[in-house]
């Protein structure tokens, strides 16, 4: 399923988060979005998501979702957001419950999602009980187990440590590699952006416009830590992020 | 260079630590001290009565048989009064803390109720419902409902909005989302208000009975009190204070088993 996001612009109790943001993410890439904070990335993707209605614009699904796709657009938020009183199991049959998917077939769905994720210990164990980045693990697998055409994903790693953030970009990687998911991923961190994007789309500083919309040169499956063309590329847009970060400190001054 | 300071500690702190003998040690430690104090003479027995005698009287209210006959219909009072009372409050908070017109409707409402001494209703509650038992459930109703439904919508006010997106975003039913998500997240909540309304429910259930019930704690206190009986008015008091840690201790069970996700 490809989605298209014409002309949208959104407003927050007057002041102007979007502009005029317009956006095709073909079936089986990942755009990454990145931009200073504050700039509306959040906003865009739950405008995407359909949990907030653009004030102008509209996003348009093209094509049909897969079969057995129980939800086109699915998040992954920073904060895991996992019922702390369900278990791993439990987390993820609710997003099952409302299609009448219960017992057995629930059973072959979640076991499953959390061998995709590397999980299958860890059913019965509560979020608590969980390190930061096997909870992001839960809400991936939660997300895989609806079966998503496109994976909404806010700063997902943003909430954990360097070395679990490798790991789980590894894993991001691999599964997308197993099965070509159509993915949108929100970060301010530029390293992510240049691993696990084929595109990447540069909002400007509030109100967030499309600065630009940069290719990634690497194949997925070829990139290494320390490759010079991604390293090249990542400066690139360190400078683009700077340049704006400093305008924006400027226009706070000149209030 | 082995001279230098060991960096003093300033930690710590500022958190409960368990501590079980310190509960029980106050309350002998109090005890003790009265009971010396009676004895000794330093504390006249118009004052406070002895502590053994209180003992005395309850162990003889117990042998009597009177006991079960006061406490009973005051156990009895105090369920069905607070059943009602709690359900409705749990009810009307959830709706508030769901529905803004109910909101908007409800709370101001419930702002001018709280507030009212309950007892001062009660002689209307006896024109309204009987002077039997009538008035008294429905006094110990009026006085559980309000901290339970305040206790109740503030609970599902505070419920993580993050996961309620998160619902939505999946696609859950409303319904769905209320049961699986709002009401779970607000149990915590709900149960601390539990804690202050059943205490609330004690309270009123001594004022009712003590207008007008043959039996029950509070027509023994009042008739003790009447009769500048002190032990057997202390004995009536133990009673009240051992309903009130049995309650509390309930409700933490209750914690326990239904929270134990919270660790
Ligand atoms: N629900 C909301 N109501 C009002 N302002 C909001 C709301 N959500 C976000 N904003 C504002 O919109 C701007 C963009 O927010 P957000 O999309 O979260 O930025 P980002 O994710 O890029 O950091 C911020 O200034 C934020 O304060
Ligand atoms: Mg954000």
């Amino acid at each position: 399923m490809e989605l298209r996001l014409e002309r949208i612009s959104h407003r927050y109790d007057g002041m102007t988060v979007l502009e005029d943001v317009s956006l095709r993410i073909a079936a089986g890439e990942i755009l990454c979005v990145i931009g200073p904070s504050g700039c509306g990335k959040s906003t865009l993707l739950r405008l995407i998501g359909g949990l907030e209605r653009p004030d102008s614009g509209q996003v348009l699904q093209l094509g049909a979702p897969p079969e057995g796709c129980l939800n086109p657009l699915t998040f992954v938020f920073q904060d895991f957001a996992l019922l702390p009183w369900r278990s791993v199991a439990g987390n993820i049959s609710l997003v099952l419950e409302d299609h009448g998917i219960r017992g057995r077939a629930a059973r072959a769905i979640i076991d499953d999602v959390l061998a995709r994720t590397r999980l299958s210990d860890f059913h019965a164990a509560l979020p608590r009980q969980l390190s930061g980045g096997m909870k992001q693990r839960v809400a991936i697998a939660r997300a895989l187990a609806v079966n998503p055409a496109v994976l909404l994903l806010d700063e997902p790693l943003s909430a954990l440590d360097a070395q679990t953030r490798e790991l789980l970009m590894d894993d991001l990687i691999d599964l997308w590699q197993r099965q070509r998911f159509t993915g949108i991923y929100v970060t301010h961190n530029l390293a992510e952006a240049v691993r696990l994007g084929h595109r990447i789309a540069v909002l400007s500083r509030r109100p967030g416009r499309l600065r630009e919309l940069v290719e990634v040169p690497v194949p997925m499956g070829e990139r290494r830590i320390g490759d010079p063309r991604l390293e090249a590329l990542q400066a690139r847009l360190w400078d683009m992020m700077k340049e704006e970060a400093m305008a924006a400190d400027r226009e706070l001054l000149d209030v | 260079m082995s001279e230098g300071r060991p960096v003093p500690f300033r930690g710590g702190g500022f958190r409960p630590v368990r501590i079980r003998w310190a509960g029980t040690a106050v309350f002998v430690l109090l005890v003790a001290l009265t009971e010396w104090g009676t004895r000794a003479g330093w504390i006249s027995n118009l004052t406070l009565p002895r502590p053994s005698d209180v003992v005395a009287t309850l162990v003889q209210l117990w042998r009597s048989g009177l006991l079960w006959q006061h406490l009973l219909p005051s156990l009895a009072r105090l369920a069905v009064g607070s059943m009602l009372g709690v359900s409705a409050g749990i009810a009307v908070g959830v709706m508030i803390g769901l529905f803004s017109l109910v909101r908007a409707g409800l709370v101001p409402l419930v702002a001018a109720i709280f507030p009212i001494p309950k007892i001062a209703l009660l002689p209307l509650f006896v024109i309204w419902f009987g002077i039997d038992e009538g008035s008294k459930y429905a006094l110990i109703a009026l006085g559980t409902f309000t901290p339970t439904v305040v206790a109740t919508y503030g609970a599902v006010d505070n419920v993580d909005r993050t996961l309620i997106r998160m619902g939505q975003s999946f696609g859950l039913r409303w319904f769905s989302i209320v049961r699986k998500i709002v009401l779970p997240g607000a149990l915590p909540g709900i149960l601390s208000g539990l804690r202050v309304s059943l205490a609330i429910g004690i309270i009123l259930l001594v004022a009712a009975e003590m207008l007008g019930a043959e039996y029950g704690i509070g027509a023994y206190i009042l008739e003790a009190g009447s009769l500048y009986d002190l032990e057997r008015l202390f004995a009536g008091v133990v009673i009240l204070s051992i309903l009130g840690v049995l309650t509390s201790w309930a409700i933490g069970v209750l914690e326990h088993r239904l929270l134990h996700w919270r660790g």
